[in-house]
């Protein structure tokens, strides 16, 4: 009796829900973040774009188990191409995001193919290798890419053909902030939906997914697929709202701050991978004055604490906190 | 001909010194199924303490490379028992995750302590000339390479053949809970491996030196490399991992001085082909991490 009004009550709560909640917070908090922080716009399109990025890693990592170490594979990818074609092909806005997107599910169905057929050790160097390719690959086409020099000048259309990308970044910042909320939203919808769950099933057991007759190949593909276009559209927000695609958006440094960021939220829950990109972009930017060997230092030390003391990151901090209370009302 | 030539005797010597620092790797990932990222740490770290044991401390060149190694071999056991072994058996993305964070505060303290550049091996007369070996002049330290690396392939063999603690080895690399249910101490054999495994790490980034230069970006910048050669190789086995490193070494030879322009892309892309087609290392045992 008493169960099953518990059930009936929740029932009714979850009906009360608003819709679109989290997406409608992430909005709230990025105006209010415009309105506190104006000069700033600059940074703070910077972690909204990083935040979508880390987003598509906490779809492989945290949803299915895919343990990668070149993400930034697909974000470079989708930078250079976002570049490459507002300067030669057309420069509107959300035509270049497209092709970004669509070129980051290329490039992760191409390594995909070959590299979801391995597992542990193999499956991880492979990963490092293709970005690291990629990087030698950029790095040696200078006439395209502009090398070290990094690929600059070309301009980007106003977005809707009304909103110019001015120099204080506002339209590049509220642009940034609705891909993310959308991408968001989609992610949301996916997770909850039997292709997340199966996805879910991966992570846990392969093997039992394969013996309960579940395409396991297929179904990883897909998810390293639209992981892939997440983290191209996130580097071709890069390149249009910064303006300059540099070498270091390929590089193996950049897959392992996105690691640590998603790391250190807390990987497997959307708001985790939201919360440790914040956080670490925040610091991040507070320690710009320190010398890049400091910094390094800094996240390796955060890196093998969170290993060691929090394995589900600063998440669980709150998870503890949220039993901690739960306790104590009880005892009242 | 003399292509060919040159890139066989580079190619094997460079195959060598690969050898002599992943084989260390091998193993311990053999045996704990522990994938580990920060082994480069351990090859610069021997450069760096061999550097200023000799000319900081002003030992002789022998003295201060055995010490070196030694010193790396001690300092490893540390942290293996403290901070390694705390992750065996967990995940491989918080093993990698560990281990990116050792070879992140290595780089930096490197950084920090010796400055962004290459640091210079100090060399004996005898080292730093160029020998004739016959059918052309080589440098001498790629000499010493080439020796050392067969004294450790050799002394190693023996010792994993023909030893009690070889058996052990053997025996925890094939089976782990078979090998701790008759009474091996896998543990032990783990941190022995390890601190062995460090040292001749140690070893083949002193003489090494000059292929390889010692940098605070060594264990990022020759990551892949090493970890491919493991793969390649087969974890754990001895052979597999000399025959990869020769195989590995011969191709990145061969691309710097066929197409040097596009060496690392074509290194790279060999690399993939290799570890797609047989993800279990040319020569696997099949063992999985």
């Amino acid at each position: 009796m008493f169960e099953s009004k518990v059930v009936a009550s929740n029932a009714v709560k979850r009906h009360v829900k608003v819709p679109l909640l989290p997406e409608i917070c992430i909005l709230v908090a990025g105006v209010v973040c415009f309105y506190i922080f104006p000069s700033n716009l600059g940074f703070l399109t910077e972690i909204v774009v990083m935040a979508l990025f880390v987003l598509s890693l906490d779809l492989l990592l945290g949803y299915t188990g895919i343990a990668t170490l070149g993400q930034a594979a697909m974000f470079g990818a989708g930078a250079y191409c976002a570049g490459l074609f507002a300067m030669y092909v057309h420069p509107d806005p959300l035509i270049g995001l497209l092709v970004a997107g669509i070129i980051g599910a290329g490039i992760a169905l191409v390594s995909g193919s070959f590299m979801l057929r391995t597992h542990g050790l193999s499956f991880i160097i492979l990963t490092i290798a293709v970005a690291e390719l990629l990087f030698a690959a950029a790095n040696q086409a200078q006439d395209i890419t502009g090398g070290d020099n990094g690929l600059y000048g070309f301009a980007v259309a106003p977005l809707f053909g009304i909103f110019e990308f001015d120099f204080y970044g506002r339209t590049g910042f509220f642009y940034s902030l609705s891909i993310l909320a959308l991408a968001f939203l989609l992610m949301r919808q996916l997770v909850r939906s039997p292709f997340g769950l199966a996805a879910k099933g991966l992570r846990e057991d392969q093997e039992r997914m394969r013996a309960l007759g579940y395409p396991v190949y297929r179904h990883l593909m897909i998810i390293y697929a639209i992981a892939g276009s997440m983290a191209g559209v996130a580097g071709g927000l890069s390149a249009q709202t910064v303006q300059v695609v540099g070498l270091q958006s390929l590089s193996f440094t950049l897959s392992a701050e996105a690691l640590v960021m998603l790391i250190l939220g807390g990987t497997g829950r959307l708001y985790g991978a939201l919360i440790g990109t914040v956080i670490f972009m925040v610091v991040h930017h507070m320690a710009a004055a320190l010398d890049p060997s400091t910094w390094m230092l800094f996240i390796g030390l955060l890196l093998v604490t969170t290993v060691l003391f929090l394995p589900k990151g600063l998440m669980q901090l709150f998870d503890i906190f949220m039993a901690w209370i739960k306790v104590g009302r009880r005892s009242e | 001909m003399i292509v060919l030539s040159n890139i066989i005797v580079d190619g094997l010597i460079y195959g060598i010194l690969l050898f002599m620092i992943a084989v260390g790797l091998s193993i311990t990932m053999g045996l704990m199924r522990f994938v580990n990222l920060a082994h480069g740490v351990f090859a610069m770290l021997g450069g760096y303490v061999a550097i200023t044991l000799i000319s900081s401390v002003g030992m002789p060149w022998v003295v201060g490379v055995m010490l070196a190694v030694v010193v790396v071999s001690l300092v490893s056991i540390p942290l293996e028992r403290f901070l390694i072994s705390r992750v065996y058996g967990r995940t491989a993305l918080d093993q990698v995750l560990l281990t990116i964070g050792v070879t992140f505060i290595a780089i930096a303290l490197a950084s920090l302590i010796f400055g962004t550049r290459m640091s210079a091996m100090p060399l004996p007369a005898l080292l730093s000339g160029s020998m004739d070996v016959g059918f052309r002049t080589m440098p001498a330290q790629r000499i010493l390479v080439l020796i050392s690396g067969i004294l450790v392939f050799l002394s190693l063999w023996l010792v994993i053949e023909k030893t009690t603690f070889g058996i052990r080895l053997r025996a925890a690399v094939d089976h782990p809970a078979t090998a701790s249910a008759v009474g091996i101490n896998t543990r032990l054999v783990a941190t022995v491996a390890f601190a062995l495994g460090a040292g001749m790490a140690a070893l083949g980034g002193i003489v090494g030196s000059s292929l390889l230069p010692i940098e605070p970006y060594y264990p990022l910048k020759y990551m892949v490399l090493f970890l491919s050669v493991v793969a390649v190789g087969g974890l754990g086995s001895l052979v597999g991992t000399l025959a990869s490193a020769l195989t590995l070494g011969m191709v990145d030879t061969a691309t710097k001085y066929l197409a040097p322009e596009y060496s690392s892309i074509l290194f790279f892309i060999a690399i993939i082909i290799i570890i797609s087609m047989r993800p279990n290392g040319m020569f696997g045992r099949g063992v999985n991490v």
